[in-house]
């Protein structure tokens, strides 16, 4: 397909000049065709560039797109005519001030005042605590009753605050209000040392830290030239994919607790914990924090690393499968599991949905089938997707994945090439340039894009976690089934706070 | 049925023995750093340039534990002549200055408070507030309720409600979204009451220091009495604190 748009590959270290800078019609034009016709928003975002704010939008369809244009103050909003702009479109008015015209919901998305000191969007005094003066949707009638929870949950877990209205135990409509754990990464990016970014990366979703740091490392080597030498992919692979399994295996748990299945609960809830320790194994952190910098990695797999990682994973392998079984057939799971919180492929098309929510709503994407990095263009990954979006479905891939995953890490662990760590060290950015990075984390697609300004400085770091997309899955997940059902819709999808909040 | 049983069979019994034993971490796990006192001062330089936390005293050639990560590259670029990360998990704290080691930590038994450990010391309920983390440090607080730690064993138990809670712990620097609702969990605790800090963001600001959006300190907001650093703190530094500074 040939548009206005500049066709690029994931990690590919762009000159800004070459980027086609179109007017705000034309741009508006091509992307809403290009999303209509089955693509997706993988980035779409202001930047302050000479006192001018300027869009981007990164889009991809089998391929990726990039384009740019000058932002108006207020425009015709895409989400209008195109829902997957919806995320992107209330977070650039609440970071920038634009106003999209027509948004069909535009509410604040982490509550903060906008960088550039002009009139809240939402009209929001941010001297006020959250929520502000936002008016929860409402829905109207005697039967009606509304049930709040939250920011502080009771659990050990992040907080958000969750309205429900319900007509007795059936939930008509979720609203799902974050923000809470805002920390600004995104503006602490273009002001700390460069000796900083990775740590910043490592620490935006503490469960997803390899996913975040080979997005911030691969944005990195590419705008430097380097490339990793293959050791190094192949232990970021494996990293990746033992960061998949003890979420996985996690979630599956939790799962099984939320529908009063313990054993599972209670085996899962240790072998996850045993998945944390391969990587503190491999690089002294169990969220593999300290492995991934800019040009590889810290810490090889030296060969006691490799035979006691073999060893554990053939101890660990049957265990899990044993569990596995133990939780699938049991019918009372199944009961619980099966067509509960269902989101159809019709919806998480339009929501956007990405990695395992997505793919149990019959949307096959992967990042490393369709823009592998790393190791992944010589492993061979299933397209796992399931027909029917409902809780069992969600769980499945879980399952589908675990097996993969545990089979990956096997194959790669002997293979015999070495890396050269490396240490941490600084490196300067060439000017005008940009980059743009996709991953399959264990949520889904991660992405990072990076802007530097004419001297190499950072203009522009821009964060994606994979729940950006799917909290709104989640929402949707809720529609008429019992409010009781929360918990397993919320544990199905699992997503992250900190890492859409930032 | 029989499949749960054949299940809990091959499980078997898999709590750790600590604190009567002290289970095994792996080699490359960095806890308490050990500086080696007669290096000299161009190593020390290095380092604390190299640090990305900042969290290097080079005159008094000390680590501030409560805003290193303990990535290790300052052991890794001295090559060991600056500091040796020992795989000593028991590192916490009940004083923020302590935190600033060579190595040499006072006991956390004997600065704990007594009428704590008589309070608290054979039924400790606790509050977790996770205030703008990145989630890894609850994550780590979580897995003491799994099997391998068993924490009600001690009589210690994460509770829903600050109203049933004897402290709070907190995790995360306290963003402005997240002050006042944590303020208001504490302030629903009953007195006597205790605050626990977990991981160097909510110690210091951690990884998230500079930002606007975020408190750089706990304990410049609420009395602390328990620091226990990290980022995130290993499960097994989380036990040693609550156990020692309770028991
Ligand atoms: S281990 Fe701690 S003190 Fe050493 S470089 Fe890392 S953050 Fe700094
Ligand atoms: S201390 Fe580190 S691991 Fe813990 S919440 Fe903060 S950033 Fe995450």
């Amino acid at each position: 397909m040939t548009n206005a748009f500049l066709e690029i590959s994931n990690g590919e270290k762009i000159a800004r000049e070459k980027i086609p800078h179109l007017s705000f019609d034309e741009f508006s034009k091509t992307a809403l065709l290009v999303v209509e016709d089955g693509g997706k928003v993988v980035q779409f975002f202001a930047y302050e560039d000479d006192n001018d704010i300027k869009f981007m939008a990164v889009l991809r369809t089998d391929k990726l797109f990039v384009a740019g244009c000058d932002a108006p103050d207020s425009y015709p909003a895409l989400s209008k005519a195109c829902e997957p702009f919806h995320m992107f479109e209330r977070e650039i008015a609440e970071q920038f001030g634009m106003r999209p015209e027509g948004h069909p919901w535009l509410k604040m998305v982490r509550y903060h005042a906008n960088c550039r000191d002009v009139p809240d969007v939402f009209g929001n005094d941010y001297k006020e605590d959250i929520p502000g003066n936002y008016n929860y949707y409402q829905v109207d009638g005697d039967e009606i009753h509304e049930v709040a929870v939250g920011p502080v949950h009771a659990g050990v877990i992040e907080p958000g605050h969750f309205r429900f209205n319900c007509i007795g135990e059936r939930v008509l409509h979720l609203e799902i209000q974050l923000g809470y754990q805002h920390r600004a990464i995104e503006n602490l990016f273009l002001n700390v040392q460069a000796k900083r970014l990775p740590i910043l990366a490592e620490n935006i979703a503490g469960d997803t830290t390899i996913g975040h740091s080979l997005c911030m490392a691969q944005a990195v080597e590419a705008l430097t030239s380097v490339t990793p030498d293959k050791g190094a992919q192949m232990i970021r692979s494996i990293a990746l994919e033992l960061e998949r399994l003890a979420n996985h295996i996690g979630d599956l748990g939790a799962l099984s607790g939320d529908v009063a299945f313990l054993p599972p609960a209670n085996y899962f809830g240790r072998i996850r914990g045993d998945f944390l320790n391969l990587a503190l194994l491999l690089c002294g952190n169990r969220f593999g924090k300290g492995l991934v910098r800019p040009g590889g990695v810290r810490f090889s797999l030296a060969d006691d690393i490799r035979e006691t990682l073999a060893e554990r994973l053939k101890e660990l392998k049957p265990q899990v499968e044993h569990v596995l079984d133990l939780l699938f057939s049991a019918s009372t799971v199944r009961a619980r599991f099966e067509d509960c919180g269902i989101v159809s492929t019709y919806d998480a098309e339009k929501l956007g949905l990405v990695g395992p929510a997505g793919r149990a709503s019959g949307i096959p994407y992967d990042v490393r089938r369709s823009f592998p990095t790393e190791h992944y263009s010589q492993i061979d990954i299933p397209e796992n997707k399931k027909p029917t979006g409902d809780v069992y479905d969600r769980a499945r891939v879980r399952y589908d994945e675990i097996l993969q995953s545990i089979h990956i890490i096997q194959s790669l662990i002997y293979s015999p090439v070495e890396t050269q760590c490396v240490d941490d060290s600084n490196f300067n950015l060439p000017p005008s340039s940009f980059v743009v990075t996709v991953n399959e984390a264990w949520r889904g697609e991660v992405s990072h894009a990076i802007l530097t300004d004419n001297r190499g400085k950072i203009l522009r770091y821009k964060v994606k976690d994979p729940s950006f997309h799917n909290w709104n899955g989640l929402a949707m997940s809720l529609r008429d089934t019992g409010i009781s059902d929360f918990p397993l819709n919320n544990k199905s999808f699992n997503l992250s706070y900190c890492g859409f909040d930032l | 049925m029989l499949n749960t049983l054949k299940n809990r069979f091959e499980q078997g019994c898999r709590t750790c023995g600590y604190p009567k034993e002290k289970p095994a971490v792996f080699a490359r796990y960095r806890g308490k750093p050990i500086i080696q006192k007669d290096v000299s001062s161009d190593i020390v330089e290095a380092c604390a340039k190299a640090c990305p936390q900042d969290a290097i005293d080079i005159d008094l050639k000390k680590i501030d534990m409560g805003r290193c990560v303990f990535c290790g590259t300052c052991e890794r670029i001295s090559k060991g002549a600056f500091v040796i990360f020992t795989d000593d998990f028991e590192i916490s704290t009940s004083k923020k200055e302590h935190l600033l080691t060579d190595g040499d930590l006072p006991s956390l038994a004997e600065h704990s408070k007594q009428h704590f450990k008589k309070l608290f010391g054979r039924s400790l309920q606790l509050r977790q507030v996770s205030a703008a983390g990145c989630n890894a440090c609850e994550a780590d607080l979580n897995v003491l309720a799994t099997p391998f730690f068993d924490l009600a064993r001690f009589g210690i138990n994460f509770v829903a409600s600050p109203r049933h809670a004897d402290g709070i712990v907190v995790t995360g620097p306290v963003s402005r979204n997240m002050k006042t609702a944590l303020l208001t969990t504490y302030e629903a605790i009953a007195e006597p009451k205790v605050v626990i800090a977990v991981g160097s963001c909510t110690i210091t600001g951690g990884p998230f220091t500079g930002s606007p959006e975020i408190t750089e300190g706990l304990d410049t907001i609420l009395p602390v009495d328990l620091f226990i650093p990290g980022c995130p703190p290993h499960p097994l530094t989380n036990l040693h604190a609550l156990l020692t500074f309770f028991k």
